[in-house]
């Protein structure tokens, strides 16, 4: 199987290869043969890669350890399940992972998108080509092979790292691809249109479900990496601005900054340029998300051994970057507003200011992730920059960001009056008032948490107040009861209700990002019978008993597991387990140092985390540490409600007259030309 | 009451032993499920000398008890400003007390807490590390030289382009409204009602 899979390979990339040139070439000159060809191309391309995929599958599932990459990540005791996602759990399988779901996504796209788009395909089919081309020249000549072989055969594999055998890991990684992955098709309209001289909005509209969903992807593979290092990695938090996590965020902020100017484009075809750029700019930082993880160039506990791959990757990210901005540059001309900003007190201007922070940022972030190279390059000193810096630096700009949040929906378009303003503002910020007050007479002192918890009571204020108006309008015009109106509000203007819902899990996030200042924690020492004690921010005191040790085998791995009796003000609330894991290979040789598995009690108030350390002298004796993390649940309540927004906004359907509106229909008012 | 069964066999069996042996089992299936956590307090086990473990092995790097400079407010705070160098990107508090198969984050506790006992204040431990491994040790650049663009680049440049964007904007906004005003003033064709309805109507339908 594995010569099917080279072989695979070396089709996927002579038939991508064929797709770059017969696209772009077929597109410039109007050739539709070669147009269809093209398309061909991405669909033989598409099955020759699933062909290769099937055969690592096929390689892992055998456990075929003379291919290198079955070795040395899996193992014959390794579960069905990782031994499945092992596939994208080394740098070669998810090169191959990658280039097959693009190339997926790329037929996808020209199969779905509506034929009066199709002058701009042959463009999308040679970008997707090119790209899909490029990550396969990567496995084949910048060793990444997945297929290679190995001169001998081992007994058994190394087995998969222990941290990634969680469910978590199943899924983060794939969603984070498809994320990043999804990114290129926008791209490849948003080239197409450059190439084709097609800028009108048109593009725009085909585009639209392809950037939700990417943005959809890279939202809840961000939020499912944060559980992931929150239950497995055992310090106690879900973000630690590793350049990986960086890498991760820096798209998801442009593509968000794009969802919401990409509005002011179909309402009032203004900003063309400047979504495009946001589009060029969103798949370029995908790629060096890509290029960070496989390079080595910056330290980071989440990336793949350093290689040479990320030589390629830098050149492909120079050379595409260069060919996107100087064709971009080349169209500018045809890209002028179709009108102009009325006031500086208008939904526009809101949405502009928005973009500002959501782009300034995304340029802290990369900036603070490379300023170590910065650093040594100028002053021949390599510097670290951690969450002291990161934090200070954007938490301001978070907190400004949540303001515009609740201020940008009350804003109206094209110009918004003073009598207006009293009335859109009067209620949310009188709930954003209340609750800064209440938290400060409760005693609450942190001044970004109160911060961020007012303002979170500001955009909520706001939130309630669209879908009150709305349905209340509603019941007025057509007789509905309230229920039924609020859902029908929602079903008719998805994508207004569904943004809306999307920033109340923005502000559910804030508020439990503001609940991490009160994290309290301690370390003990236990031998059975005894017990710590622990006081909550809450006001309450934990009391852990340790109940004693267990030790036994498991599958892939041998456990010692540390049990301990939790109680609160004196209740008995249950009992708590933390392990130490040792993997072994099917031969019971160690496979990797021994792992942590957290005991987490969590309620919608806070998160008791058990961490088991080790031991004292092999004996029953244990060391733990315990921490008490405020408002954790909400981190991943906020997360779930995110996606339901999203996919609220992307749900197929809606009233017609929000179709006309999001399909370049600019208001016009009485009397106005 | 004779039930028959299906295996052919007969089984004497009135309707009341019937109904309270199906009762029976619905109330039992119907209780709560125990929760396996859920032990007696007579679980607990004495105080007394620790047993040893099967294989210590297995529990990983053996480690000493837990100490009061370990969970000192004053000596994490100095470790939470150092940054590990074992090649884990976390401070030497989070990685002492995350990683326990590492060895580096616990000498350099001991250094500190060796520090401190000879009686340095915590930015003097601070700059001992520098002294000893160079600024890269701190977890944050510190404030001076170059690295000041690294915390004020981002600020300064997001103020800059809010600067500029509100006086493109205010251009924008100027221009636009004598293009406005030229075009005529606008005469409402309706009544107040009428206008208020079209209001609601635009603000149903803005996104």
């Amino acid at each position: 199987m594995t010569l099917l899979g080279n072989l695979a390979l070396w089709l996927a990339l002579l038939v991508g290869i064929w797709g770059a040139l017969a696209g772009f070439v077929g597109g410039l000159k109007d050739r539709p043969d070669l147009a269809r060809s093209a398309r061909h191309a991405v669909f033989a391309m598409c099955a020759a890669l699933l062909v290769a995929v099937v055969s690592l599958e096929w390689a892992l599932f055998q456990h075929d350890f003379n291919v290198e990459y079955v070795a040395a990540y899996t193992s014959r005791n390794l579960p069905v399940f990782y031994t499945w996602s092992a596939l994208y759990a080394g740098q070669k399988g998810s090169l191959l992972f990658w280039a097959t779901v693009l190339s997926v996504f790329g037929s996808l796209a020209l199969v779905l998108t509506p034929r009066h788009h199709r002058a701009l395909l042959p463009h999308v089919a040679g970008v997707v080509s090119l790209v899909a081309a490029f990550f396969i020249s990567v496995m084949l000549f910048g060793q990444a092979n997945p297929f290679q072989r190995l001169p001998y055969t081992p007994l058994d594999g190394n087995g998969l790292n222990p941290q990634l055998q969680n469910p978590g890991m199943v899924f983060h990684p794939p969603m984070l691809y498809l994320g990043y992955i999804s990114i290129t098709i926008p791209f490849a309209f948003a080239i197409a249109a450059l190439l084709s001289k097609r800028l009108d909005t048109d593009w725009l509209v085909a585009i639209r479900k392809w950037t939700l969903l990417s943005w959809l992807f890279l939202s809840i593979g961000i939020c499912l990496g944060m559980w992931w290092a929150y239950v497995e990695l055992g310090w106690g938090g879900y973000w630690a601005w590793d350049p990986v996590e960086n890498a991760s965020l820096l798209p998801w902020l442009t593509m968000t900054a794009f969802l919401h100017s990409v509005m002011i484009q179909e309402k009032r075809g203004m900003l063309k340029k400047w979504n495009l750029a946001l589009i060029i700019g969103s798949w370029l930082l995908s790629i060096f998300g890509t290029f960070i993880t496989r390079s080595g160039v910056i330290s980071s506990v989440h990336s793949f051994t350093q290689s040479s791959v990320g030589y390629f990757f830098l050149a492909f990210l120079i050379v595409m970057g260069t060919a996107s901005f100087a064709l971009y540059a080349n169209r500018l001309p045809l890209l002028s507003a179709e009108a102009q900003l009325e006031s500086m007190v208008s939904r526009e201007a809101s949405f502009l200011f928005n973009n500002l922070l959501f782009i300034g940022i995304a340029f802290s972030v990369l900036w603070g992730t490379l300023f170590p190279i910065l650093s040594e390059l100028v002053q021949g000193t390599k510097v670290t920059v951690g969450p002291p810096f990161f934090n200070q630096v954007n938490i301001p700009l978070g907190l400004a960001l949540l303001a515009l949040t609740g201020i940008g929906p009350l804003i109206a378009w094209r110009r918004a009056s003073v009598p207006n303003l009293q009335r859109q503002f009067a209620v949310p910020g009188t709930v954003g008032l209340f609750t800064a007050l209440i938290l400060l007479v409760a005693g609450m002192r942190d001044f970004y948490a109160l911060m961020a918890i007012g303002l979170g009571g500001f955009v909520v204020g706001t939130v309630v107040q669209e879908f009150a108006r709305g349905a209340r309008a509603r019941h007025r015009q057509y007789g509905e009861g309230y229920a039924l109106a609020l859902g029908r509000l929602i079903a008719r203007n998805r994508r207004r209700y569904g943004g809306y819902i999307v920033h109340t899990g923005i502000v559910i996030l804030f508020v439990a990002f503001a609940g991490m200042a009160f994290k309290t924690e301690t370390e003990a020492s236990l031998r059975p019978g005894e017990s710590a004690s622990i006081r909550s921010p809450y006001g309450w005191t934990y009391r852990l008993t340790h109940l004693g040790i267990s030790q036994y085998d498991a599958l892939n791995r041998q456990v010692t597991a540390a049990t301990l009796e939790v109680s609160r003000d004196g209740k008995r609330l249950g009992v708590l387990t933390t392990e130490k894991r040792q993997h072994v290979d099917a031969l019971g040789r160690p496979t990797f140092q021994p792992s942590t598995e957290v005991g987490i009690r969590s309620d919608l108030r806070e998160d008791l985390y058990v961490v088991l350390g080790g031991v004292v002298n092999g004996t029953e004796q244990a060391v733990f540490r315990f921490t008490i993390n405020p408002l954790v649940w909400w981190v991943w309540y906020g997360g779930m409600i995110v996606a339901l927004g999203g996919l609220i906004v992307m749900w197929p359907g809606g009233s017609p007259a929000a179709k006309r509106s999001q399909a370049g229909y600019a208001v016009r008012l009485v009397g106005e030309p | 009451m004779r039930a028959d069964r299906r295996t052919g066999g007969r089984a004497d069996c009135d309707r009341r032993a019937f109904f309270t042996a199906v009762a029976g089992a619905l109330f039992l299936s119907a209780r709560p499920p125990v929760r396996p956590t859920a032990q007696g307090p007579d679980s607990l086990p004495g105080t007394g000398p620790a047993g040893r473990l099967w294989d210590p092995a297995r529990a990983g790097r053996p480690l000493e008890p837990v100490n009061a400079a370990d969970n000192d407010a004053a000596i994490q705070a100095i470790e939470k400003q150092l940054h590990c160098t074992c090649g884990c990107n976390l401070d030497v508090y989070t990685c002492r007390t995350t990683d326990f198969t590492c060895t580096v984050s616990p000498a350099m506790h001991q250094h500190v807490v060796g520090l401190a006992e000879r009686g340095m204040t915590g930015q003097q431990i601070i700059d001992q590390f520098v002294r000893e491994h160079g600024v890269a040790i701190l977890m944050a650049p510190p404030k001076r030289g170059f690295n000041l663009a690294g915390y004020f680049v981002p600020s300064v440049l997001i103020v800059a382009a809010g600067l500029v964007l509100t006086l493109v904007l205010r251009r924008w906004a100027r221009t636009a409204a004598p293009d406005r005003v030229s075009a005529g003033p606008v005469a409402p064709a309706g009544t107040s009602e009428e206008l208020e309805r079209l209001r609601g109507e635009l603000d149903r339908l803005s996104v």
